[in-house]
């Protein structure tokens, strides 16, 4: 084992891991080979297949970032190690030790998605409610598939007009990476005036083989029709690579509207290199809500391009970095439209020597007249170990804006912990309380189960360490 | 006298920059009502504090006895659930914490059993009727933007709701007008009445008093308790000011 291992302090009460395989550990580097591999188990069409071989060109090509958290702990010269490990997972429920068990249970989780949750192997129970839901807004003419099936269906050439032109391959190097073995993820089309109802949930389709390494979602909302989609869930997820570089691509047509909310919770090993983004035309609407928990090093930005006029984006996020964690997360505005409009809004969480670095970015292009841009990030540490960093960058071309920033940063009151306590709180729920009121501007905006687990997650948190 | 429900034994608490409590001794029965008076930073509030098991504080000496139990050295949460209770000067605002859901949490603990919602809601509804609060106050979050007089009246309200068998009320009735002060007085007569438990109010102000039938009276100046009596010794107090008091407690300084 090289330097791909992170040191798991006790970590144990979330996650666990296969022992590692030797088989996977033949060919190192990212080879032609591997690529067309993937291509051929995948049953990509052709242009798929050449799309995967330029990216890994690109990929070979593009530089490892260096201007944020630290990611040495990935050994590049190893990617193959990374990229082959997900692809087989045969283990069965017994080996997953009891305190991951545990864990699901203080969740709530379903017993249903558990053993998904494991990466022990397929749910049938998920699957079946899955497929229900899919026949439900089938009948609005909605479709939501994993995006594999979707290449050879009768919306291929709406994926391939689609596929990663949000996020090119040349953006930078796990977005390459990305492009060359993406596997699993999502595919949403809402035809235009409709409105779905339901939330969209990914957590229904988690026995995808490879979901949750390099997964790829894509959802076009086409004019006037409504979608809110729920990505990921609050249980740790287990993979055996320690990188995640997914990617999300968003397309918001004029008049709509989209809601797209994530929990995440990686294991603590993992190097999360997310790629997120979304273009919204005219008079349309883009909201994200945003929870980050786990992974040793995360860099995640969701990008928000408001490209039509009148066109409005709003950031909800939170994101909660403890022993071993450094997490830089924050949000990315583009203003090219006249009178649009963003709001960013950020809490950050962070104890036991956990780093979180909020950074945000919000451009005003001069195109952009009348724009207005507000970003108000918050951060609260919950001892003197641990560190919060503000990195807000405003750009604007135009003078006709109108734009404002508040951060603030602070530590856990003492008072407010003895004021709880004095109410018959324990330390730690009076603690946790106060953590989950501080990050309820994220909980308000989920559906009631989703926020019940969120709080849950923070709880168990809390008690770590 | 039955067995007494606080009884303070040659109690001395201090902070890093020096003692502020210095033996004190109080006694008070179930069901009692005393009244705590004293000049302006004189540890009114630093000895409600340290019943309370607040770490800010250090006991440096004597005990603490609740219920016959030695709490001298017992953690905040414990106290709470044995029936202290503590009524803040300043309570603390918990954004995104809604009053009620922090209300429900504090019963849960405090019982150790779910919390019946039907029942729950009903009995909070009515308090708050009671307190004049208007009901959408449970869903804000706790404290937060609540005026002052607000602040107090939801202190009132937990009061009420979590029932304890002691509360200490540090200075509930400062910064209320007329009509508030009324509220909240009504608000501790319905805690006697429904659950007999005993009180601990630090005041200033006769008013809060009117109402209540007070049983013992104690004067703390620089930390020690100079003088001990009846009800009556609030409007002496009152008439005459704490200018004796302030003496007495120069002396017994000499004395030590």
């Amino acid at each position: 084992m090289t330097n791909q291992k992170v040191d798991e302090i006790d970590r144990s009460i979330y996650d666990f891991r296969y022992e590692e395989d030797d088989f996977y550990r033949i060919q190192s580097g990212l080879t032609p080979e591997i690529v067309e591999k993937i291509s051929e188990e995948k049953h990509d069409p052709e242009w798929m297949k050449q799309f995967r071989l330029k990216c890994l060109d690109i990929y070979n090509r593009i530089p490892v970032p260096r201007w944020g958290a630290p990611i040495d702990g990935l050994d590049m010269d190893d990617i193959a190690t990374y990229v082959r490990a997900n692809t087989d997972m045969k283990k069965s429920w017994e080996d997953v030790p009891d305190d991951i068990k545990d864990t699901f249970e203080k969740l709530g989780i379903p017993q249903a998605e558990r053993a998904a949750l494991a990466g022990v192997g397929a749910q049938y129970d998920s699957e079946l409610v899955y497929h229900n839901v899919k026949d439900e807004v089938a009948q609005q003419g909605v479709i939501y598939s994993d995006l594999e099936s979707a290449l050879t269906g009768p919306h291929a050439q709406m994926i391939r007009d689609h596929f990663m032109k949000l996020v090119p391959p040349n953006d930078h190097k796990f977005a390459a990476l990305h492009g060359a073995v993406w596997s699993g993820g999502s595919f949403v089309y809402v035809p235009p005036g409709i409105k779905v109802e339901i939330p969209l949930q990914s957590y229904f389709r988690l026995n995808a083989k490879g979901a949750g390494q390099f997964e790829h979602t894509l959802i076009i909302v086409d004019e006037g029709a409504d979608l809110h989609f729920i990505e990921g869930c609050s249980a740790p997820k287990y993979n055996v690579a320690n990188l995640h570089a997914g990617c999300v691509e968003l397309y918001v047509r004029r008049g709509a509207r989209l809601r797209y909310s994530t929990i995440e919770n990686w294991s603590k090993n993992m190097y999360n290199l997310n790629t997120k983004r979304a273009l919204v035309e005219d008079d349309a609407v883009m909201e994200w809500v945003s929870g980050s928990f786990g992974s040793h090093v995360s860099y995640l930005y969701p990008t928000t391009i408001l490209k039509g006029r009148n066109s409005h984006c709003e950031f909800t996020g939170v994101t909660f970095a403890g022993q071993d964690q450094n997490l830089d997360t924050g949000a990315k505005m583009i203003h090219l439209g006249r009178n649009t409009s963003s709001f960013i809004n950020t809490k950050s969480i962070c104890k036991s020597g956990g780093i979180s670095t909020y950074r945000s970015s919000v451009e005003i292009k001069k195109s952009a007249e009348n724009a207005k841009a507000a970003v108000s990030c918050g951060s609260l540490m919950l001892d003197s170990r641990s560190r919060s960093d503000t990195i807000p960058a405003i750009v604007t071309e135009t003078d006709r804006v109108d734009v404002g920033h508040e951060a603030t940063i602070g530590r856990i009151s003492d008072d407010a912990v003895f004021y709880l306590m004095a109410r018959g709180l324990s330390e730690e729920d009076a603690k946790a309380m106060i953590v989950s009121g501080f990050a309820s501007d994220v909980s308000k905006e989920l559906p009631l189960e989703y926020a019940a687990e969120m709080n849950n997650l923070i709880k168990l948190e809390m008690s770590i360490g | 006298m039955s067995e007494p429900l606080l009884q303070i034994q040659d109690l001395s608490a201090a902070i890093e920059e020096g003692e502020l409590l210095h033996q004190i001794n109080l006694e008070i029965g179930p069901g009692e009502t005393h009244v705590l008076m004293g000049p302006n930073g004189a540890g009114k509030s630093t000895l409600g504090h340290t019943i309370m098991g607040n770490p800010q504080y250090r006991v440096t000496g004597g005990t603490i006895r609740f219920d016959g139990e030695d709490i001298t050295e017992m953690p905040v949460d414990e106290r709470s659930r044995k029936g202290i209770f503590l009524s803040f000067q300043n309570p603390l605002e918990v954004p995104g914490l809604s009053v009620e859901a922090f209300l429900r949490s504090a019963l849960r603990a405090r019982t150790g059993k779910p919390v019946r919602i039907f029942q729950f809601k009903k009995e909070l509804e009515s308090v708050m009727e009671l307190l004049q609060m208007d009901p959408s106050y449970a869903d804000r979050d706790l404290n937060a933007g609540f005026s002052g007089g607000e602040k107090k009246k939801a202190e009132i309200l937990q009061l009420l709701m979590l029932s304890p068998r002691l509360a200490i009320l540090d200075e509930t009735d400062s910064g209320l007008d007329v009509d508030a002060v009324r509220t909240v007085s009504a608000g501790i007569r319905e805690y006697q009445k429904r659950t007999g438990g005993a009180l601990l109010i630090i005041t200033h102000n006769a008013a809060i008093l009117n109402a209540l039938q007070v049983d013992h009276t104690h004067v703390l100046v620089r930390g020690r308790i100079v003088a001990d009596g009846d009800g009556s010794l609030i409007d002496e107090i009152h008439r005459d000011g704490f200018e004796k008091y302030i003496e007495m407690g120069r002396d017994m300084l000499k004395e030590t």
